[in-house]
């Protein structure tokens, strides 16, 4: 085991290496793109040239490309070219708030899940089961933004419930985060729970969960004991690409409701080309893709025996 | 019925189990299917009954009927199952949860599958004391742990913490043996517990099964197909057919009188020792199991029983009659007619056949190795430079056969049989030796650059039909194909008559070329994969266990089938099995292999007599014979096959060896005596002292001429 993590670790670095390599290539691989937008767009091509050189962007890329990863590493992103600021005070705050965000929405989503997901699992067929599954189908294929203005509609204009922003602009409150992550658990919470049911459903076929009703255990011991671990191996990769998700993928929500997260920074930066943001973000995305992975990696050798002990 | 052989209790006790006018259907879209009907059975305390019949009878249905475990579309239908008094139909969800496992306790057919892969041995052992008695979890282990011991597990300490997968097949049975004996059942439901294990494992399996029961006082309901086993095991057995007991009674009565032609005719299927291919063959029973909404009027076995008689067998339903023995008051059998017929004059195995005359040497195996290497990727081997080990999966294998002959390569699993086979068909190159087909060597060829005649000289037939045919392609598309890959015909229409004949050979109807797979019963399944097999006129074929998939009934038939076309087409047959009665029925030489050796050869009479190879003595004892009159000396082996990965340094069989001589075995490779031409023996043992051993099984002295 000790050393299966030593390999996945390693495995991990080395692809954050080619993946901030690609980023920065995309980025930074033409000098003159970068100071066109760090200086503007009426700045003459001899202040470009005077820019290149001055902040060493003639230097061969890959010489470039160490140095960006030695500042990466030592905490230095640059400075933002629209905030005129160090990344670093934007950039931790934004991804805090998704984070926050990201955190409860995950949390809420996989209980949600995995109990539905169980529930209409262990008794396949049944009226249960399509009364979840139905739903989980129903809710997964309504777009963010269209259950963000459906529920605003519902709790903010019609019940006076909810407020309708997210924009924390009097601090940090709980209140605000009830739509988002209500919309965010919603549109995903299909995707696990449908997985859920169908490993759930194929678990229950097992002749070991006759064995267990035939050894006379108590239903919900032979569910929560016998059935839902070897349940949970399937989707618990699917559960860890949530997080992917929940990370870069929420930015309509965070929109929707004026939340000043992750994804909104990633949108704007993309759009307005400020490079070392943009950067910042996309190393941050695939740190948590690739961690995520691995941890899913990881867990999956230890719900399955099976692999751990070969 | 309170009594119903007069063996064991007195007449004060009442039975564990009692079940009268049993139906048990399952509901379809098609509506009720009648899975068992008017099942009667009752069991005293102690007493071990056998439930035989082949798959889709219903055996296993009686089975979970008493658990009240059927399904969401199973149920009671009528009649009554009362255990210890109580009708099952009447408990509540939680008074039945009470009984399963821990009055009534259930094994399973296949262990692996039986066991939670996620939980260790521990925790599904403990949990049964601890929800049916509430006991400590100390308690608990310590329970777990002596139930282990008790069932002959050489480590249990170790064992409490694997996980099902980290042991070996016979362990993982008695680890499901321990988990029904834990709370001390009054009844054990045994559903084919030894069919997926090796033959030595099973012998110790069945041994332990039957002492442990006699400890404990508990009675055996043991489901087989197996009629030897059920010797070996039960007092009484009830034959069943197309979901009714046809024949029951105490197990001599029943073997020695067989009253119903289906009991008959399942007994004609065994290759029992006294049968001969050529002399004696086996005699199958035409036709096939009706299906439970196709059952015929009157007699369910009707239309396959050569005693039928029309107008009055299929009348009316047939009921149980007794059958008054003096031995056996409680013998009854459902046919009208079981008085009258004379078994002897009816089965039809006067048919006798020329032996075939064998032939120049076609396949010739000299010195073939097979060695895989197995890399190895932890620090220490890393470190060591020794990454790689090599499995020796075959070691010095050399034999040869004939044309027209049926050579048999014996062994259990893991004795490298099939990897034997592999090099054979090119899915494998041998690492050193030879495999001379007709002079030319294949051993290095692989499958893909063979030529087309080399691919149709060779090919085999596998052991599990339903999975070597392509479910989405015809059955003629399958056939044809490999006419056409192996050049034989182009022309579609030659190609299709030729599908035709081949059908025809393999005796199915010329209209099944358009069936799929999944519209053929397993036996038909078969049937066109040895078409596929004779497709290129092989001189050689392999048949990789052909038979042991399948119902005794339908393996008779199988068997003869190739043996048909064998002497058709002069084929050379490898005949790579298990099972040494069907061994013993069909080759002419016999290869006995043990961890990639070979332990013993030579003709079947030479290897099925002394001197043997204790390897082969104990093969021979442990495998079922159903024949109350053979007498067998019973040799259980202990210990499990050692890993190829770390094979003994002397002779692969010395861990396990009951003739053991000393450090010698363990330290020097056996040498090869030769005790006639072709007869050699893979011992330290002298031959002398192994002519002296007392052969396994004894087979009387009868004629069955002078019975009749």
């Amino acid at each position: 085991m000790p050393q299966l993590i030593m390999r996945r670790i390693g495995m991990m670095i080395l692809i954050m290496l080619t993946v901030a390599l690609l980023l920065f290539l995309m980025n930074e691989g033409d000098p003159r793109l970068i100071a066109r937008s760090v200086l503007g767009p009426y700045a003459q091509d001899q202040q470009l040239d005077a820019w290149i050189v001055q902040h060493g962007y003639d230097r061969h890329i890959l010489v470039r490309y160490v140095e960006w990863i030695g500042r990466v590493m030592s905490g230095d992103l640059g400075d933002s070219i629209i905030y005129k600021r160090p990344v670093n005070e934007i950039f931790w705050d934004r991804l805090g708030n998704t984070g926050i965000l990201a955190g409860v929405t995950f949390v809420v989503m996989v209980i949600v899940a995995l109990t539905l997901g169980v529930l209409a699992g262990m008794k396949e067929g049944s009226t249960q089961d399509r009364v979840i599954s139905v739903f989980s189908i129903t809710t997964t294929s309504i777009p963010e933004y269209a259950s963000a203005v459906l529920l605003a509609w519902i709790f903010v204009f019609t019940l006076g419930w909810l407020p309708g922003t997210s924009s924390m602009t009097s601090g940090f409150n709980v209140v605000e985060l009830i739509l988002p992550v209500m919309v965010l658990t919603l549109y995903g919470f299909g995707y696990v729970a449908r997985m859920t049911r169908a490993s759930m459903a194929e678990v229950m076929t097992n002749p070991y969960i006759r064995t267990a009703m035939l050894k006379g255990l108590p239903y919900r011991h032979i569910i929560m004991k016998h059935a839902l671990r070897n349940a949970l191996i399937a989707p618990f990769t699917v559960i860890m690409l949530q997080i992917n998700w929940l990370l870069s993928g929420v930015v309509v929500t965070e929109f929707a409701f004026g939340y000043k997260g992750f994804g909104a920074l990633l949108l704007e930066a993309a759009l307005r080309r400020d490079i070392f943001v943009i950067e910042a973000c996309g190393t941050a995305a695939v740190f948590v893709a690739v961690f995520t992975q691995t941890i899913g990696d990881l867990g999956y050798t230890y719900l399955n025996p099976r692999i751990r002990f070969k | 019925m309170a009594d119903p052989n007069g063996k064991g209790n007195g007449s004060g006790e009442p039975p564990v189990l009692e079940i009268s006018g049993l139906r048990l259907s399952y509901y379809t879209r098609a509506g009720e299917v009648p899975a068992v009907m008017d099942f009667d059975l009752t069991i005293a305390k102690g007493e071990s009954v056998g439930l035989v019949g082949e798959s889709g009878c219903g055996k296993s249905t009686v089975a979970n009927g008493i658990m009240r475990y059927m399904g969401k579309n199973g149920g009671i239908v009528g009649g009554t199952i009362k255990f210890q008094g109580r009708d099952m139909a009447e408990l509540s969800e939680e008074e039945i949860r009470r009984v399963r496992g821990k009055d009534i306790a259930m094994i399973y057919q296949e262990p692996m599958a039986a066991l939670n892969p996620s939980l260790t041995i521990a925790a599904q052992l403990m949990e049964v004391p601890m929800i049916h008695e509430g006991v400590s979890e100390e308690e608990a282990f310590q329970r777990s742990f002596d139930m282990l011991a008790a069932v002959n597990i050489p480590d249990p300490k170790r064992l409490m913490d694997s996980y099902p997968h980290q042991v070996s097949g016979g362990q993982q049975q008695r680890v499901v043996i321990a988990m029904a004996l834990l709370s001390k059942p009054a009844l054990l439901l045994l559903d084919e517990p030894t069919t997926a294990l090796d033959v030595t494992v099973e012998a110790g399996i069945v041994e332990l099964i039957a002492e442990l029961s006699k400890e404990s006082g508990a009675s055996l309901l043991y489901i087989s197909h197996n009629l030897g086993l059920m010797l070996e095991v039960c007092d009484r057995i009830c034959v069943m057919y197309s979901g009714e007991v046809v024949e029951e009674g105490h197990i001599d009565s029943i073997f020695s009188w067989p009253k119903h032609p289906y009991t008959h005719g399942l007994f004609g299927c065994i290759p029992l020792p006294h049968a001969d291919k050529n002399a004696r063959p086996l005699a199958a029973i035409k036709g096939q199991l009706p299906l439970p909404h196709q059952r015929p009027k009157g007699c369910y076995f009707g239309p396959r029983c050569e005693s039928f008689q029309a107008g009055r067998c299929d009348a009316d339903h047939i009921p149980m009659e007794d059958v008054h023995t003096d031995d056996d008051p409680a013998h009854r059998v459902r046919c009208l007619r079981w008085n009258e017929i004379d078994h002897d004059a009816v089965v039809s195995n006067e048919t006798t056949r020329e032996p075939i005359e064998v032939g120049d040497t076609v396949l010739e195996v000299d010195n073939m190795r097979k060695y895989y290497d197995v890399k190895e990727s932890t620090l220490a081997t890393l470190i060591s430079r020794e990454a790689v080990r090599q499995v020796k999966a075959n070691e010095s294998i050399s034999f040869d056969a004939g044309e027209g002959e049926t050579v048999a390569i014996v062994g259990e699993s893991g004795c490298g049989k099939s990897t034997f086979a592999k090099v054979l068909m090119g899915l494998e190159t041998a690492t050193d030796g030879e495999v001379r087909l007709d002079g030319t060597d294949l051993g290095s060829i692989e499958v893909k650059k063979r030529t087309p005649e080399q691919l149709a000289s060779l090919q085999m037939v596998f052991q599990n039909p339903n999975d070597t045919l392509n479910p989405s392609h015809s059955v003629g598309y399958q056939i044809g194909r490999v006419i056409k890959r192996f050049g034989i015909e182009s022309d579609p229409a030659k190609i299709q008559d030729r599908v035709h004949k081949l059908l025809d050979t393999v005796k199915l109807p010329r209209a099944f070329a358009a069936r799929k797979p999944r519209q053929l019963s397993g036996g038909q399944k078969q049937r066109v994969g040895i078409a596929r097999a004779f497709a290129g006129n092989p001189k050689t074929v392999i048949a990789d266990e052909p038979i042991s998939a399948l119902d005794v009934s339908v393996a008779a038939a199988v068997t003869e089938l190739l043996m048909d076309i064998q002497r058709e087409h002069r084929t050379t047959l490898l005949f790579i099995s298990h099972d040494l009665s069907a061994v013993r029925y069909l080759s002419d030489r016999v290869v006995v292999m043990y961890l990639g050796q070979i332990m013993e050869r030579g003709t079947t009479e030479e290897v099925f007599a002394p001197p043997y190879h204790p390897y082969t003595e104990a093969l021979l004892s442990a495998v079922p014979i159903a024949d109350p009159e053979v007498e067998k000396r019973r040799i259980v082996l202990e210990g499990n096959l050692p890993s190829p990965l770390d094979p003994p340094k002397g002779c692969p069989f010395s861990t396990r060896c009951q003739r053991k001589v000393g450090s010698i075995c363990d330290d020097e490779p056996p040498p090869v005596r030769l005790d006639t031409e072709g007869h050699s023996i893979a011992c330290h043992i002298p031959l002398e002292e192994l002519r002296e051993v007392e052969p396994v099984i004894t087979i009387p002295d009868r004629d069955l001429e002078a019975t009749t």
